[in-house]
Parts: C-alpha cells; sequence; structure tokens
C-alpha cells in the first residue's frame, strides 16, 4: 500500500449501485411474476382436472430464481389408487408425484 | 382542478415530512392554496416541523369519525395565509382511518384548495397506503443510499398497485426527489449519484436537495426553509421542485456545495 492509496479509499459507490440493481432485479421478478404463477396455477389445474380428479391444493407452483437462470417447478400429487385404476401400476407409495421442471 | 400530491419514501427518516413543509410553503408563496395532511397516525410531527404543535385543536381521526368538521380541524399558517394543515391525531391508532372517511376528506379538502399534500408515514401498511389512496401525483423522497433507494422501488410497485388511478388503468404521475445528496462524496465515488440513482428507479427526477445544516435549523425553529428571507441551497431546490409540480420546465441545477479548505473551517462557524 503506497501514500496515495493510504489516503484515497475506495470508492463504494459503484458496489452498491452493482448490489442494488441486481437485488432489484431479483425482488421485481418476484413480485411481478406472483401474478403470472397464480394464473399458471389456475390454468394448470384445469388442463389436469380433465383428465384427473385433483384438487386445487395439490398443485404447486414455484419460481425459483437463480443466478443465471431461473427454474419454474410444477408439482402434482395424485393419489396413488387412482394412477393405479389409470396405469394399473404403482401401488407402494401412497401417492405419485408428477413433477415437470422447466428452465425460464 | 385540485390536484393530490403524496410525499412517500418507504423507508423512514429520510425527509418525507422536512419536504411536505418545504414543497408546501413553497407551493403557497407562488400563490396556491395549499393544504398539508399529516397521515402519520401516532407519530405526527408534521405540525412540530410546521411550528404549530400548540395550536392543534381536532385532527384528522376526529374529521374523518366526524366529531369535529373539516374547518375546526385546519390550521391556518400564520406567516402564509393560503396555507393551511390538518394534523394527524397523536393518540388513536391508524385503525381509526377508515377508507370512506379519507375519501370523504380528499374530497371536501378538494374544494377548498388547489394542492392537496399527503405526508405519508414510512412503511408500506394500511398508513402509508391510505395516503397514497387518491393521489394524483407522487413524489418519492430516497436518499443516495442502498436501503433508501431499495424502499423508494417498493413504494414505487405499490403506487402502481394501491393507488385508485391505478385501479381505474390510469397512470399516477412518480417524481424522484433526491434528498441528503453531497455532490463532492458522489464525485469521489463514495455515494451513489444522482444518475445511478435514477437509472435504478428510472421515474422522472424532481428535484435535488443538498445535505444542508440549514435543514436542522428550519426543523429546530419550526420555519420550513423555504420560508427563510435568503433561500439558501435546499430552499431554492424545493423552490424549483415546486414550480416543476405546477408544470414549469426548469433547468435542474445540480447543488454543488463544495468548498475550499478555508471555506471548510469559517464557513463552518459563520452558520
Amino acid at each position: 500500500m503506497n501514500l496515495i492509496s493510504f489516503f484515497r479509499r475506495p470508492a463504494t459507490a459503484p458496489i452498491a449501485k452493482d448490489r442494488l440493481k441486481l437485488l432489484l432485479a431479483h425482488e421485481r421478478g418476484a413480485v411481478g411474476a406472483s401474478n403470472v404463477i397464480a394464473l399458471l396455477r389456475e390454468e394448470i389445474v384445469a388442463v389436469i382436472a380433465k383428465h384427473f380428479p385433483v384438487e386445487g391444493d395439490a398443485i404447486k407452483v414455484r419460481m425459483e430464481t437463480g443466478d443465471v437462470i431461473s427454474t419454474l417447478e410444477v408439482e402434482v400429487e395424485i393419489p396413488t389408487q387412482l394412477c393405479a385404476e389409470i396405469k394399473g401400476a404403482e401401488k407402494d407409495k401412497a401417492a405419485t408425484t408428477l413433477k415437470v421442471t422447466a428452465s425460464a | 382542478m385540485a390536484k393530490v400530491l403524496v410525499v412517500t419514501s418507504g423507508k423512514g427518516g429520510v425527509g418525507k415530512t422536512t419536504s411536505t413543509a418545504a414543497l408546501g410553503v413553497a407551493l403557497a408563496k407562488g400563490g396556491k392554496n395549499v393544504v398539508l395532511v399529516d397521515f402519520d397516525v401516532g407519530l405526527r410531527n408534521l405540525d412540530l416541523v410546521m411550528g404549530a404543535e400548540r395550536r392543534v385543536v381536532y385532527d384528522l381521526i376526529n374529521v374523518v369519525q366526524g366529531d369535529a368538521k373539516l374547518a375546526q380541524a385546519l390550521i391556518r399558517d400564520k406567516r402564509i395565509p393560503n396555507l393551511s394543515m390538518l394534523p394527524a391525531s397523536q393518540t388513536r391508532d391508524k385503525d381509526a382511518l377508515t377508507d370512506e372517511g379519507v375519501a370523504r376528506v380528499i374530497a371536501e379538502l378538494k374544494e377548498r384548495f388547489d394542492w392537496i399534500i399527503c405526508d405519508s408515514p414510512a412503511g408500506i401498511e394500511r398508513g402509508a397506503t391510505l395516503a397514497m389512496r387518491h393521489a394524483d401525483v407522487a413524489i418519492v423522497v430516497t436518499n443516495p443510499e442502498v436501503s433508501s433507494v431499495r424502499d423508494s422501488d417498493r413504494i414505487i410497485g405499490l403506487l402502481d398497485a394501491k393507488t385508485e388511478r391505478a385501479e381505474r388503468g390510469e397512470q399516477i404521475q412518480k417524481h424522484l426527489l433526491l434528498t441528503r445528496y453531497d455532490a463532492a462524496r458522489a464525485e469521489r465515488g463514495e455515494m451513489l449519484k444522482v444518475e445511478d440513482v435514477l437509472e435504478i428507479l428510472s421515474i422522472p427526477l424532481i428535484g435535488i436537495v443538498p445535505e444542508s445544516e440549514e435543514i436542522l435549523r428550519a426543523s429546530n425553529l419550526g420555519a420550513p426553509v423555504t420560508l427563510a428571507a435568503n433561500p439558501g441551497a435546499p430552499a431554492r431546490a424545493y423552490f424549483d421542485a415546486a414550480r416543476r409540480l405546477n408544470g414549469e420546465t426548469i433547468e435542474m441545477i445540480m447543488p454543488n456545495d463544495r468548498k475550499g479548505f478555508f471555506g471548510k473551517i469559517f464557513g463552518r462557524r459563520a452558520a
């Protein structure tokens, strides 16, 4: 460390700006996406209910925000008994989970 | 046509009440009939900043609940006749404010005044959403500091979702008022610059109020900076912001309070 750098403290404002931009990009996404997710959930329930008698709360839609990619996770729980009747398989588990993960 | 302005921020302590008072005086000096409404129920301070703390008899909640008439609760400023204020209650809590009651008071104020300036409480709860509910114009008070900028971003989202105008599908005019700005520190990279905050929040700028000793002096005295006979840099920023609110186009002046070495030593003593 030389004398000049001792007296001149490093600029912290650019760091503040970068941190804010990154954070707000996430937060705005989360707030804005919540409506889209609610909408997606309703539509997915409607489609699945055509084929399986599932309840609304058996379907979970989640948005995971990562650094580079974000994932949209859709989880549908169907009673195994029902599944067995339709498919004639899978009798051990209490419930069968249909999981779809898509990159967004 | 009366306009309702909300002064809001999300974060506390950034200068909402100071700015409400200074802008109110500036607009009134410009010839408009102005009323300042304190929405900070339980923590009222606009009366103190305006120097009217000993004249409060009735408050917003008394009017909302029908215990007092609007004319009884309004406090007319002794220095500027076309400026009034409606204090908040200090003893009640904000649940005493009803949606319909506030709507009725605002409608009544619109018949008497040109500008209704609502001083919002901090936070994003009911008090803050009630203060912004009927606004046509919003001023988002922000300090060049990370937590204030983040909270302002949140408030901007609320303005676009929870106001009557937004619900009707109309635009609410939003302006950024940057306060406690230190141009020299921003230049040295120690503080977010005006451009940085504007880039992040992306709403138009209505004024830059410099960090100044005058602000504390003004609240000590209960006399907003814009009342002073010789307006300093913060007062000039508020006067310009008030003219911009009235639709004038004025060049934005960067308050450059940079003093030299001797200025720092002797200037401080003189102030």
